[in-house]
């Protein structure tokens, strides 16, 4: 029997990945963070355009230049809620040094359930509604909170799903932001 | 050379064979399957469904404690063989987690949801089928996942 076929074995290790990828959030259900320190690392971050709560547009290739905070999130989400606090602080005190951050929720019911939501948490960055083609761009949304700090060259610097500490978000901002 | 190659591909094979088992296996909420039910004529009926969450996550409850919580709900198709009456859902555990400033009311573990069914007197004997929908909403201390509609069924024998 000869076991030398390379193409196949390069076929079912990538399967293999892609399969132990799936299951992987549910598997640990611990917080995941991947932290690509080393700016040749970072991949791009993936491009949507989605409109926001006012109708306009929200393009993330055009804050190319400015430090991102991308955050998927929803009503339901409990941990999501503590978070959302940290970010509008960030928003108010990054943004002048070239920083924003941009949620993207995931709820079912769109802006019914996301407009009260904002207006009662006086959210102060763009937030838009979700699409399963920008879910799917992001590897897709297996658990909340999911986030993405994205440098200004618009590559993902970090990744990060599951409840993390305000102050570890704080640090990678800050780095970036330097 | 030759049993080093067979090996690693045995094993390469057997993990890529096992992951969607493993992944399967690593659902949150787990239904167990429904035995058959015998219905009698003219009696109402009590079906329990049983299900399991994984150690370490939980499910809202059907009376959340919070506004922005999605309960555990099970739903019956209105067109099925018997009518419902009553769902029963299992009693809450009030727990504080990372992300709650004050315990909510959440199931976990084992757990069972009875609904009370009525038969019709309309109803024709023989082998019938019900069908429901669990949806649920789960997290552990510092995730939640996308809410999930599990599809139930239940083979009945009327009387």
């Amino acid at each position: 029997m000869n076991f030398r076929l390379p193409g196949l074995t390069a076929f079912l290790c990538a399967a293999l990945l892609a399969l132990s990828g799936c299951a992987s959030i549910i598997t640990r259900g611990e917080p995941a963070s991947r932290n690509a320190r080393k700016a040749a690392d970072r991949k791009p971050a993936p491009d949507f355009e989605l409109k926001d709560v006012h109708g306009r547009t929200i393009r993330l290739s055009e804050y190319r230049g400015q430090v991102v905070l991308l955050n998927f999130w929803a009503t339901w989400c409990g941990p999501c809620k503590i978070e959302i606090p940290w970010f509008v602080e960030f928003q108010r005190t990054f943004k002048d040094r070239g920083f924003t951050v941009i949620g993207v929720s995931v709820d079912e019911d769109g802006w019914d359930a996301v407009r009260p939501f904002l207006a009662a948490r006086q959210v102060n960055y763009p937030v838009v509604i979700s699409t399963p083609e920008v879910e799917m761009k992001y590897g897709g949304v297996e658990a909340l909170p999911m986030s993405f700090l994205i440098d200004r060259e618009g590559r993902i610097a970090s990744t990060h799903v599951g409840l993390v500490t305000k102050k570890t978000y704080e640090e990678e901002i800050r780095q970036l932001l330097d | 050379m030759k049993k080093k190659s067979a090996s690693c591909w045995i094993s390469l094979l057997s993990a890529l064979l096992a992951a969607p088992a493993a992944a399967q296996s690593q659902q949150i909420l787990t239904l167990q399957e429904p035995q058959k039910v015998v219905v009698p004529r003219q009696e109402e009926v009590r079906i329990p469904l049983k299900a399991t969450i994984r150690p370490g996550y939980h499910a809202n409850s059907d009376k959340p404690s919070e506004d922005y919580l999605i309960p555990l709900r099970l739903t019956w198709d209105a067109q099925g063989p018997l009518q419902p009456v009553e769902i029963i859902y299992p009693k809450p555990k009030f727990e504080k987690f990372a992300f709650t400033e004050k315990p909510i009311a959440v199931i976990d573990g084992d757990f069972e949801i009875v609904t009370r069914f009525r038969r019709p007197p309309n109803a024709m004997p023989g082998p019938a089928l019900l069908a429901g929908k669990l949806r649920y909403q789960a997290c552990n201390d510092r995730m939640c996942f996308p809410p999930k509609t599990v599809e139930v069924k239940v083979p009945l024998i009327l009387q």
